[in-house]
């Protein structure tokens, strides 16, 4: 319990550094009504948010009116639309989610067989063949990566939309794109994490036991195994959203990502703003969750921080 | 040139800390006393774990002292400012049992054995010669430590101890990790370069023969602290505390005319976190009686020597 | 045995290390020799100014293709420019801002890292949690953060690229500094009457240079990728200057009737990331095994 305890303290002390850092960042620029809000807006709703944020208090006050607002979700107005900030992003999740989901799915998918194919028949051709693929995965920048399919698959053979996100048939290639390289990554880290089950000595009981191979693998290798590929895993979603800013933007694929793109070429700070909080949240989310999911299938995390020896 | 230390204590912490429990914690030397004369050689003897290692290291400050201070010359040395720490290693240098983790395997000889004039910005000495002093041919110098042998390592080590012109050496088991033959060549060594410089040693190790060989007086020490200190001669011809006779009766004699005697079993040493009540040897010693498991003995003078034991009488 | 006499040897034979490493890493090195030829020459050997405008020349195709001539030999833009010279001029801002961004995030980390390990407690925790978060944020979405807070100005562009990956070097010097320590040589040395930062300079960083070097090795490719990536969606290196990812942001528009304006930067990152990657596997195997990924 007391470690669970920790990892929300830890969880929240995160959250609250992000929106600090985030508050500070924006007074120091300036009147942030002139950040947050539009420029030709009228003086009644630049008075009214300049209550509302509590601009003519002290700043201790102002900080706190400030993490009242983003509690509420009021994270100011788009420069360009004059729309709420959390709503225009809020619209754009769904599209967001679909593709990394999408794209995490393909490239579990791919990548944790052939990595524990790779492990299982350690420097065989299969092996190098492998590897070698995801060394080129793993170096090809999915900007060029998307590009080239597109070059491929909607102007050679016409067979798929190169922009949008009507159809499934759009989400193909952006998905494949995002997924590639992490399909990579994991093949590299199964294998390695895989082989180093594999040459642990209750492996080698199992297979004294007359265990076969397909039990060996599931039921000893692959359980041991995953431990360190979670970890990894939680790591990643944040390299996988930073990957789809650049797979929304080469295949206009209506998302955060690209709204992002925009909003930081146009300077909507509010838009910006609003997409960094969330993005921390969603972060130290899917941190404590992996730690969780770690602790579920490690005991040993549980056992070392809740007992005490002795 | 004489080095006092008085009333040494230093305990570590073990286990694992928890929320609302103290750390535990145990003396691994506990109340050390001696005086150590200046030209001499002081031997200290003991199984492993007894504390001299962490003896030798508080003489020379490289961990704190919980409790005591130690003297060079009447003048404190314990507890002193980082910088005046510095300084005094010119005086007190240490000598390690493990001569190939002591080096650095990057650099050559050489750049080692000029390293310590170079910290304290000294003007630099002739390698070659230095290395000449501790019987090596001046060749080796741009040598790498992994070219050496362990014998000429170690060698490498006494002769960076000696570039800064220490007063007093602290050779922690200088030749436990080296072959005999070996051994002997190293010991004739620090003996010569105490005959010609007048070095104070203070010689730690396990293995009566050589502390018999090379030191002048020795202290036993057991689970932390001196159970007996003595001149060689005395020790070796009469020991009085029942620990050394045990230690004594263990070294095999090198002469096969004598019938072999069984050392007396003596079983193996307790946990120093938990040391016995009263006496700390009591549960080993065969003669224990009532008041060793209750009354801890005093370390007792006995003309020129001195005892921790109730039953010692002057010979 | 050959790795230790490659480490150890004071004389190497060029010849003998050709002959036992395999093809795939010498044709990766020789590439990369090019490249860092090229990012110090690109001004030199660029057969045109770079950002030199020929409208007359426009979007001539590179040599094999129908209508390329000899004069633009990977051929022009839109606007006519000599897309050689560019691609050399691309490449040389490119490698520089990633060799600049690896090794300012590589100084900043091993400092730090050597800070945390030589100070502990509130130090310790407090450098090894900005590693850990440093290492939870997704660092290119901050960067896109900070360049519209702070707006894009290149003293901006080249810290975002310093504290770019700095977080690996820390927790690797943490953790080879404080087993480092421990080793005898630098309690020796200690001993000897020596400042903690002479054992760290003189002994210790010398010690742990090797893995640092691989880490270096292998943050490149990414570095590279980072810098590319935000010059492709127009946020990095801007107009008139130009980079691979810029080239490959404004041929990206091209792409029915001038292919080859997104392929020819695209396969240039594209090389130099795969080339860097197969040296900076091969250097972790040769130097320390036990890190291998």
């Amino acid at each position: 319990m007391r470690w669970a305890a920790i990892k929300i303290a830890r969880a929240g002390i995160t959250m609250w550094l992000v929106v600090t850092f985030v508050f500070f960042v924006l007074r120091i620029s300036g009147d942030p009504t002139y950040m947050l809000l539009p420029d030709d807006i009228d003086e009644a709703t630049r008075d009214f948010y300049r209550r509302l944020w509590g601009l003519d208090k002290p700043l201790m006050t102002q900080y706190w009116s400030y993490l009242k607002a983003l509690s509420q979700g009021d994270f100011g107005i788009s420069f360009r639309n004059n729309l709420d900030a959390f709503d225009l992003v809020m619209e754009r999740v769904p599209k967001t989610l679909l593709l990394t989901t999408t794209a995490l799915a393909i490239s579990l998918a791919i990548g944790i067989p052939l990595g524990i194919l790779a492990a299982l028949y350690r420097d065989s051709w299969l092996d190098r063949g492998v590897m070698a693929v995801a060394v080129f995965g793993f170096s090809m920048p999915n900007f060029f990566l998307g590009i080239l399919l597109i070059l491929f698959f909607s102007l050679n053979l016409r067979i798929l939309p190169s922009s949008g996100s009507g159809t499934w048939a759009h989400l193909i290639m952006p998905a494949a794109t995002l997924g590639i390289s992490f399909a990579a990554q994991f093949a590299r880290y199964t294998r390695s994490s895989m082989i180093d089950v594999l040459s642990k000595p209750y492996m080698r009981t199992a297979r004294s036991k007359g265990a076969g191979l397909a039990r060996r693998v599931n039921l000893h290798a692959l359980p041991n195994a995953s431990v360190p590929i979670v970890t990894i895993l939680g790591f990643k979603i944040g390299e996988l959203i930073g990957g789809a800013v650049i797979t929304e933007t080469v295949f206009a694929w209506p998302g955060i990502g690209r709204l992002l793109t925009n909003a930081v070429d146009t300077r909507d700070l509010a838009v910006v703003q609003c997409i960094m909080i969330l993005l921390a949240l969603t972060m130290v989310t899917a941190n404590a969750i992996t730690d969780l999911i770690y602790g579920w299938i490690d005991p040993r995390v549980r056992v070392g921080a809740g007992a005490s020896q002795k | 040139m004489s080095l006092v230390a008085t009333d040494l204590a230093r305990s570590f912490a073990y286990g694992r800390k928890g929320l609302f429990r103290r750390q535990a914690t145990f003396f691994a030397v506990d109340g050390v006393s001696l005086t150590i004369e200046a030209g001499k050689t002081h031997g200290i003897v003991g199984e492993s774990g007894c504390g001299k290692s962490t003896l030798a290291k508080l003489l020379l400050g490289l961990i704190a002292l919980d409790r005591g201070m130690v003297a060079l010359n009447g003048e404190q040395i314990s507890d002193v400012s980082e910088a005046r720490w510095r300084a005094l290693r010119q005086r007190v240098q240490l000598v390690y049992q493990d001569a190939a983790g002591a080096l650095d395997p990057r650099l050559p000889v050489r750049a080692q054995v000029e390293e310590p004039l170079a910290i304290h910005g000294l003007p630099l000495a002739d390698a070659e010669e230095a290395l000449e002093a501790v019987g090596l041919s001046g060749r080796l110098a741009d040598r790498y430590p992994h070219e050496m042998s362990g014998g000429q390592l170690q060698r490498v080590v006494i002769a960076r101890a000696l570039a800064l012109k220490p007063d007093v050496l602290v050779l922690d088991e200088p030749v436990s990790a080296l072959d005999v033959s070996i051994q002997a060549q190293i010991v004739n060594l620090l003996l010569d370069l105490q005959r010609d410089r007048g070095l104070t040693y203070l010689f730690v190790s396990h293995d009566l023969s050589v502390v018999h060989h090379i030191s002048d007086r020795i202290s036993v020490m057991y689970l932390g602290q001196i159970v007996e200190e003595a001149s060689r001669d005395a020790l070796f011809s009469n020991p009085l505390h029942p620990y050394t006779k045990a230690l004594m009766a263990a070294v095999p004699d090198p002469d096969p005319r004598k019938p072999r005697t069984a050392a007396p079993k003596v079983g193996d040493p307790p946990n120093p976190a938990f040391p016995p009540s009263g006496c700390r040897y009591h549960p080993r010693c065969p003669m224990a009686e009532d008041r060793c498991r209750t009354t801890p003995p005093e370390l007792r003078d006995m003309g020129g020597r001195r005892v921790a034991c109730h039953l010692a009488e002057v010979a | 045995m050959s790795a230790t006499g490659l480490i150890t040897g004071r004389r190497w034979a060029p010849v003998r290390v050709m002959a036992q490493t395999p093809i795939g890493v010498v044709l990766a090195a020789g590439f990369m020799v090019v490249m860092f030829f090229v990012m110090i020459f690109a001004k030199v050997i660029q057969p045109y100014e770079f950002d030199y405008i020929d409208l007359l020349a426009r979007m001539a195709p590179p040599i094999p293709l129908e209508g390329s001539t000899w004069a633009h030999p990977v051929g022009t833009d839109t606007l006519g420019r000599d897309l050689m010279s560019r691609l050399l001029v691309g490449t040389q801002t490119s490698m520089l801002l990633a060799l600049l961004g690896t090794c300012l995030g590589a100084v900043l980390g091993v400092a730090l890292g050597f800070l945390a390990a030589h100070k502990g407690r509130l130090w310790d925790e407090v450098i090894m949690g900005l590693v850990d978060f440093q290492a939870a944020m997704p660092w290119f979405i901050v960067a896109l953060a900070i360049l519209a807070f702070l707006g894009n100005s290149m003293l901006i562009f080249i810290a975002i690229m310093a504290l770019y990956g700095w977080e690996t070097y820390a927790r690797i010097t943490r953790g080879l500094v404080l087993s480092a320590r421990e080793q005898g040589y630098a309690l020796a040395v200690r001993g000897l009457g020596a400042r903690a930062r002479w054992v760290y300079l003189r002994h210790i960083l010398p010690n742990i240079a090797g893995p640092l070097l691989v880490q270096l090795t292998v943050n490149f490719p990414s570095t590279i990728l980072f810098e590319t990536s935000l010059s492709f969606l127009g946020l990095g290196i801007r107009p008139p200057m130009t980079s691979l990812g810029q080239m490959l942001g404004e041929g990206r528009d091209y792409l029915i009737n001038a292919w080859w304006l997104a392929v020819v930067p695209g396969l240039t990152i594209f090389l130099i990331t795969l080339c860097m990657s197969i040296l900076g596997d091969w250097l972790r195997s040769k130097l320390d095994p036990s890190l291998e990924a």
